[in-house]
């Protein structure tokens, strides 16, 4: 028998949204609903594969070799390779946490049945997350296997590529649910775009920092795309030096904020 | 004591300065079919998102299972099972899918979810339909299924959002036979309903609900010995012409309701009273003798209807 003082809120809400370890059954339930939908699942993997063809073979047979950040000189596919490997995990998991959980979240009313049940707004938070990192992660490692094949692959550090595309799909996966929660209409999508876009082409995806002037580099280093970047085309390349657990700490950092914020937004929209 | 599921002293809901739930005392025992009942914006579903665990209390004491919701939500909603207002089901899976992934977020291992989707579906008379998918089902159907999908994790207590609104009358039947053998195998019900009929057909005991206060409790039919007369007899008169035949109306009841459409008559003896107005050449356009519903109980102790 309890006598909760008046007025107070329960622990769900602060300082931590709670979990009852359920998180897995969310990720099942996704798994599930897409067992119709494979080839709706698969479609996210061609994008990046015709980037590379058109511009890593295509454009790069004009552009030659080109000099990395790193400083060792390689031909423009295997320079771009990476770029889009990092992008393929950003945009399949950036899909699924805004478009696919806005979904979830206004219209279906997913979470308000889920936390009808023993599952907290943290299982919610990382189920979730973690199925959008799943499908970043399953495009790029079929990317990878592409740029395997193309002969684009030039280092064993590159067993290392599809954890780092793991550690993209967190950070974008946190950030762009945790934005998601945030978003009133359709139309505001247009700001998710506008976000995106402009990273996916300026975060040295196409071509090295060095090529901006300094004030602009800086401002390209503080976008979570070009650490990911930056992160697979050291391992692609073989470029591996202690300064890439910096991009690790980054992209990692923003994967926590994200969940943190997300669980927390769970908290506040639906246990009113 | 320990068949008292559901506490609550001076239960408050507030949202900002709107007080949706203005310090209710409410006691639901152990197999008991509860209800809620008061019209839209009464506090019902303010009071059943408390009770589901997924609305901080904002004053009072609640307890259920003799569990506190602030500090044990995840334990009491592992006991409960939710049938909200909308039906919320997962329209990316089929109706035996809908049963089996909602059973695995209370953690049941795949097969006591599978094996309990085979009784439930027959339950919820789903089986024939258990691979289509949710969009196309009736709306009872659909409320089958959300109550189906409420049963997976065997719960001690059903609580039931306004279970059949929006539900035709053949629909509403069904479903209410559906709660009948619920209530027979032992689950608690709380029901909220602004139907009076429903409440009358599925509540031991209720209360009725007013501006977030409770005006009332009892059984449906202590309710209305005690707030109503046996009969009633509803009176309609061409338009503009009712207004005068208020004043007789009142000289033959115990009391009158004046409504925009009708009068409503509350007498002991409906035929008595009738033949009393006849008698003072009051000929109404038509008059209905009947007995007095949950309805009228709650005319007189707010002085409106439930179902505008």
């Amino acid at each position: 028998m309890s006598t909760s003082a008046p007025p107070r809120r329960g622990p769900r809400v602060l300082p931590f949204p709670a979990a009852a370890g359920l998180a897995r059954f969310v990720v099942a339930r996704n798994a599930t609903a897409f067992r119709r939908a494979w080839v709706l699942l698969l479609s996210g993997f061609v994008e990046p594969v015709f980037y590379l063809f058109s511009l890593g073979v295509g454009l790069g047979a004009l552009i030659g070799r080109v000099t990395t950040d790193g400083g060792s000189v390689v031909e423009y596919a295997a320079f771009v390779a990476p770029g889009l490997l990092a992008a393929s995990a950003m945009n399949g998991a950036i899909f699924d946490a805004t478009f696919n959980v806005f979904f979830k979240l206004r219209y279906q009313h997913l979470y308000d049945a889920m936390l009808a049940t023993p599952i907290g707004p943290r299982d919610i938070a990382v189920g979730e997350i973690t199925w959008s990192l799943l499908r970043g992660s399953l495009y790029s490692g079929m990317f990878l296997v592409v740029a395997l094949v193309a002969g684009l692959v030039r280092s064993w550090w590159a067993l290392l590529a599809l954890p780092a595309a793991v550690l993209i799909g967190l950070a974008f996966g946190a950030v762009g649910m945790f934005t998601t929660t945030y978003l009133r209409s359709w139309q505001d999508f247009d700001y998710v775009t506008l976000a995106i876009q402009p990273m996916f082409l300026f975060s040295a995806t196409f071509f090295p920092l060095s090529t901006y002037p300094d004030a602009l580099q800086w401002l390209v280093r503080l976008t979570p795309l070009y650490h990911g970047v930056a992160l697979e085309r050291g391992l692609m390349l073989g470029e591996v030096s202690w300064g890439l657990l910096w991009h690790v700490a980054y992209l990692l950092v923003l994967g926590v904020v994200g969940v943190v914020g997300t669980s927390r937004r769970i908290a506040t929209l639906l246990l009113t | 004591m320990d068949d008292v599921l559901l506490r609550a002293r001076g239960l408050r809901k507030t949202f900002g300065d709107f007080v949706a739930v203005d310090g209710i005392d409410v006691e639901v025992r152990r197999g008991e079919a509860f209800g809620f009942l008061g019209p839209n914006g009464a506090g019902k579903s303010s009071t059943m998102k408390m009770v589901g665990c997924v609305s901080p209390v904002s004053g009072g004491e609640l307890s259920i299972l003799g569990l506190d919701p602030a500090t044990d939500g995840a334990a009491i909603r592992a006991r409960l099972g939710v049938c909200p207002q909308q039906d919320m089901l997962d329209e990316d899976l089929s109706v035996e899918e809908n049963l089996w992934v909602y059973g695995r977020f209370f953690g049941l291992s795949k097969r006591e979810v599978r094996a309990r989707a085979e009784e439930l579906l027959e339950f919820a008379q789903l089986t024939e339909r258990r691979h289509d998918r949710v969009e196309p089902l009736s709306g009872g159907m659909k409320r089958r299924l959300t109550i189906a999908r409420a049963l997976v994790n065997n719960p001690e207590v059903l609580l039931l959002d306004e279970p059949t609104t929006g539900l035709d009358p053949q629909a509403r039947h069904v479903l209410w036979d559906r709660l009948y053998r619920l209530k027979r195998d032992g689950v608690t019900l709380i029901i909220t309903t602004h139907y009076m009929d429903e409440a009358e057909q599925l509540c031991d005991r209720l209360v009725v609900m007013d501006h977030g206060r409770i005006v009332a409790e009892g059984s449906p039919r202590e309710l209305i010995d005690r707030h109503s007369t046996r009969e009633v007899v509803e009176l309609r008169f061409p338009v503009d012409e009712q207004e005068r035949h208020v004043e007789a109306a009142r000289a033959v009841a115990d009391r009158v309701e004046v409504l925009p459409d009708r009068l409503l008559v509350y007498t002991a003896d409906g035929d008595d009273a009738l033949a009393a107005l006849h008698g003072r050449g009051i000929q109404p356009l038509s008059a209905l003798v009947r007995r007095s519903t949950l309805e009228d109980v709650f005319l007189h102790l707010t002085g409106r209807t439930l179902v505008d």
